[in-house]
């Protein structure tokens, strides 16, 4: 057994990125990932016979520069089936709206004036959404002095967002931790352009568009970027698996060594200090550092356990946030749906309103599953073969709210959320429930154990301004150290956060080479 | 006489009756001829039965009982036990044999004290700690992970505080028979039909002895110590003299000697092992408990505070008095003084900014308001930085104990 100077724990986005930039330090680095190949939730599966779902995630909007770059993506097989994917907010009358270019810079079917209101809006979000988006790719600062604040950066920042000019950022302070509703009903009238953003605002979060500061995760989406695109949707050529399967190959062309079927059980610790993992069967390997870029809570109550750590820590911890509202439905179609006309090969959203994204939301406050869900749908196979037998197609999509904890049993509430969804679709593509050959819903406690994220939230524990930037994980634990010496964190629960970015693996790993001589 | 029929209280009058009775309220209320009361943890008890001096002299020259029961006992049991009170207390507990009892801390994370208090092994994965203040969900958020149950006992615990040179002879004239009984051991007997546990602990500094029934076998156990303890004078003694006594043993008292890290709302208010001179009772070794790290680096790093016990001149108490370095800079402050009758010393308990703990400690002075017929004399009185406890007699250790 070859020796390794640092062990990744997952070998998701995340995991994968932090072992290459700590292998290009010129680490010895091992990847164990627990699956039966490395990708966490950008990994497709076959989920009916000949048809491929894309896994968790189903688009890359966020994907982090310094990875594509650095790691050279393009050169180990990603390429995209789409890059600028215009989205379709379909309408159950056909009236849709299409969204082109740059976050929306050409939209089709709005009236001249409401056109003109969206420019001057989108404007403003992306100004926003540009200054935010450097604070993405860099450690977050902590408010205490010595903590190894990287300050000259900092300053950068913060002349660049003084930089806006005076009105901007006294209108950026007043919007940064507003709700994306009320924006949206200072700004538009257009339902149909409310609905799409109030939509794309809180999807992933536990939010309504009412919620307190559910605008920034507009911005937050609107700050990421895809092959040098700002703002883009892409859709990786070869379906999501692709992006996984290029990480890995990149990882481990840089020397990296990736271990499937690795399942680790514990974190070993010499003293105070964590010098290794063991696995399930028992199998220990060591290493001077130890970085887990699983959960939080998997990490520190699982593989570390409360013994080894204060109890206010664990405390703090356990009441991380932790709520999914995202499910997951996978259709085998026997043929290609009609959304009344709107072009398949778009992102299709499906929310008339921001009133009917709130509604949505509304019913899992209370554990119970919406009336009427709003979703966001894609069909790779409309791209590119090989998702689906020829002439037949897979259909995608991100249907919210779906309660995390429902009233109800699991399975009765899996089964509503299935029939609501269909319902919803089948208003908006008549005819569609006649070619589903086989339909599959993750819900979002399915999500958490199929993919080990805590409450099935895709970001391993809620994204919300009270867990962002230093206070998250947690307060005072931020910047991807942990209390136990050797032992990082590199995570979506993390910042960033989540999504097909690897950024939280790439700061973690900058982070771990400023802190740790090699 | 006709027997008073039992009433079960109206439970929405709770109100009406704020502190609670101890079990032993019957016979400590018919003792109480000062009709002095004070609350305690959420129950009513005595602070002077009849004299203040009578009691304390009692506790150093022959045997008294204090009603220990606003104590708040809480009961850890499982096989996860001993690894839990690890990780929550900074002694080891694993080392602490079946039948015995230590002294201990527990602190947050950032090795502040949340409180002290006494554990005792009743089985090899069955403990009790007995402590000041309430703290129960501190004490279920650290079980996480562990193989354990928690849970209060403080009600289903009758317990007396048997205290003095003579409370081995009253003991044994009782019919129990402790000869053998080391300091922090204990051993249980047969009594009334249950059980009655003693454990050869106090507060007081003395030889002497806490016994832990239930709240049935409560009026009974007084009675007969009562009964056995008449030759030697045995009284019951209020909070008062107790505490006259805890100073001279150099014993604190959480709340009054520190704050509690889970109270204090100033930020300079609390303390760390180091800083309440028990340091001593760290196991470094044992693997982490809560407040380990921040301590390490404390240890590293050094403290603020330190606490001492102080000689003072003269024979005015100085309780809550304010210490000055050279009569000028303020530099701590007293938490429990005294004038002590036993070692004839005015003594105190204090918290002191270091190094006038020990470098500094040449030029201390405590500034004393006296009250004199309704006039307020303001003394500057010479404090010297002196060792602790103030009184330690042998008798205390002495084992078997002395037939005073």
């Amino acid at each position: 057994m070859p020796s390794f100077d640092a062990i990744v724990i997952g070998g998701g986005t995340n995991g994968l990125a932090c072992a290459a930039r700590l292998q290009k330090s010129g680490r010895k680095v091992l990847v164990l990932e627990s699956g039966a190949e490395p990708g966490g939730a950008a990994l497709g599966h076959e989920f009916a016979p000949g048809y491929r779902a894309p896994g968790l995630a189903h688009i890359v909007n966020m994907i982090d520069a310094r990875v594509e770059r650095e790691m050279d993506l393009g050169r180990h097989g990603l390429a995209y089936a789409s890059l600028n994917m215009p989205s379709t907010a379909v309408a159950t009358d056909g009236d849709h709206l299409v969204l082109e270019g740059e976050a929306g810079e050409r939209v089709t079917g709005l009236s001249e004036a409401e056109q003109r209101a969206w420019g001057e809006l989108r404007t403003q979000l992306l100004t926003f959404a540009g200054v935010l988006a450097p604070f993405k790719a860099m450690t977050p600062p902590r408010i205490a002095a010595g903590v190894g604040n990287e300050y000259m950066k900092l300053g950068k920042l913060g002349f660049s967002i003084r930089g806006m000019g005076r009105d901007n950022f006294r209108e950026f302070l007043r919007m940064l931790l507003i709700n994306v509703y009320d924006v949206l009903n200072d700004e538009l009238t257009d339902p149909r352009l409310k609905g799409l953003l109030a939509h794309d605002a809180v999807l992933g979060t536990w939010l309504g568009p009412r919620s307190p500061n559910s605008l920034i995760h507009l911005l937050n989406r609107l700050s990421g970027q895809v092959a040098g695109r700002r703002a883009a949707i892409a859709l990786p050529k070869g379906g999501m698996g692709s992006v996984a399967v290029a990480m890995a190959r990149s990882a481990e062309a840089l020397g990296v060594t990736v271990r499937s079927g690795a399942q680790v059980s514990q974190i070993v610790m010499d003293g105070d200090r964590a010098v290794g993992v063991v696995l399930a069967d028992g199998e220990e390997i060591r290493a001077g550092t130890v970085v887990s870029a699983i959960g939080p809570k998997a990490t520190f109550l699982g593989l570390v356990g409360p013994r080894h750590l204060d109890t206010g820590f664990v405390n703090r911890v356990r009441h991380m946030k932790a709520r999914g509202g995202a499910a997951k439905l996978h259709l085998a179609l026997r043929g290609a749906p009609d959304f009344r006309g709107a072009d398949l090969g778009t992102r299709l959203v499906l929310a008339p309103s921001e009133t009917a994204v709130e509604l949505s939301f509304n019913a899992v406050k209370y554990g119970k599953v919406p009336e009427r869900p709003v979703m966001e749908v894609v069909l790779p196979s409309v791209h590119e073969d090989g998702h689906a037998p020829s002439g037949h197609h897979v259909l995608s999509a991100v249907v919210q709210f779906a309660p995390h904890a429902p009233q109800t049993n699991l399975d009765a509430a899996r089964a509503e959320m299935l029939g609501r969804s269909l319902a919803v679709l089948e208003d908006h593509a008549p005819g569609i429930g006649d070619l589903v050959e086989h339909a599959e819903i993750l819900m979002p406690y399915d999500i958490e154990t199929r993919y080990g994220m805590a409450g099935g939230n895709w970001h391993h524990g809620e994204l919300s301004v009270e867990q962002m930037l230093f206070l998250r994980p947690f307060p005072g634990m931020a910047q991807y150290a942990t209390p136990i010496n050797g032992l990082w964190v590199a995570g979506a629960g993390c910042h960033p956060g989540g999504g097909i970015s690897g950024a939280a693996g790439w700061n973690a790993a900058e982070r771990i080479i400023r802190e740790v001589r090699g | 006489m006709k027997a008073e029929k039992t009433v079960r209280p109206d439970p929405r009058l709770h109100y009406l009756t704020p502190l609670r009775q101890t079990p032993f309220h019957a016979r400590t209320s018919a003792a109480n001829r000062l009709n002095s009361w004070g609350p305690w943890g959420g129950y009513t008890t005595v602070l002077e039965f009849e004299d203040l001096a009578m009691e304390h002299s009692a506790i150093r020259n022959s045997a008294t009982v204090y009603d220990l029961c606003p104590m708040v006992k809480y009961r850890v049991s499982g096989p996860g036990a001993a690894d839990y009170l690890n990780r929550l207390t900074v002694r080891n507990a694993a080392k602490l044999p079946v039948g015995a009892v230590h002294y201990t801390i527990w602190c947050d994370d950032a090795g502040k004290i949340i409180d002290d208090g006494t554990v005792f092994r009743l089985a090899g994965d069955d403990f009790r700690i007995c402590c000041q203040e309430r703290h129960l969900p501190w004490l279920l958020d650290s079980a996480i992970g562990f193989d354990v149950r928690v849970r209060e006992e403080t009600e289903d615990v009758a317990a007396l505080s048997l205290q003095g040179p003579c409370s081995y002879a009253v003991l044994k004239a009782a019919g129990f028979d402790v000869a053998a009984l080391k300091p922090f051991r204990m051993v249980t007997f047969p009594f009334d039909g249950g059980e009655l546990m003693v454990s050869r602990t106090g507060f007081t500094g003395d030889l002497g002895y806490e016994l832990w029934t239930t709240p049935d076998h409560a009026l009974p156990l007084w009675d007969r110590l009562f009964e056995a303890g008449a030759p030697w004078g045995i009284r019951p003694i209020g909070t008062q003299a107790l505490d006259i006594a805890r100073t001279e043993a150099g014993f604190i008292i959480t709340n009054l000697d520190f704050v509690p890290s889970h109270q204090a709302v100033r930020e300079d208010r609390v303390r760390s092992p180091f800083e309440m001179a028990l340091d001593w009772m760290i196991d470094w070794d044992k693997g982490h408990f809560t407040g380990r790290r921040a301590l390490l680096e404390e240890r590293a790093k050094g403290s603020q505070w330190a606490f001492v016990g102080l000689d003072i001149e003269g024979n005015v108490s100085a309780e809550q008095s304010i210490i000055y370095h050279d009569k000028k800079h303020e530099v701590g402050q007293i938490t429990a003084a005294c004038w002590s009758p036993t070692v004839k010393r005015n003594i105190a308990l204090a918290y002191v900014k270091r190094p006038y703990h020990a470098g500094k400690s040449g030029n201390l002075w405590v500034e004393v308001y006296a009250m004199r017929e309704l006039q307020y004399a303001k003394l500057m009185l010479r404090a010297e930085v002196c060792e602790r406890p103030f009184f330690n007699p042998a008798r205390r250790r002495a084992t078997p104990p002395g037939m005073f």
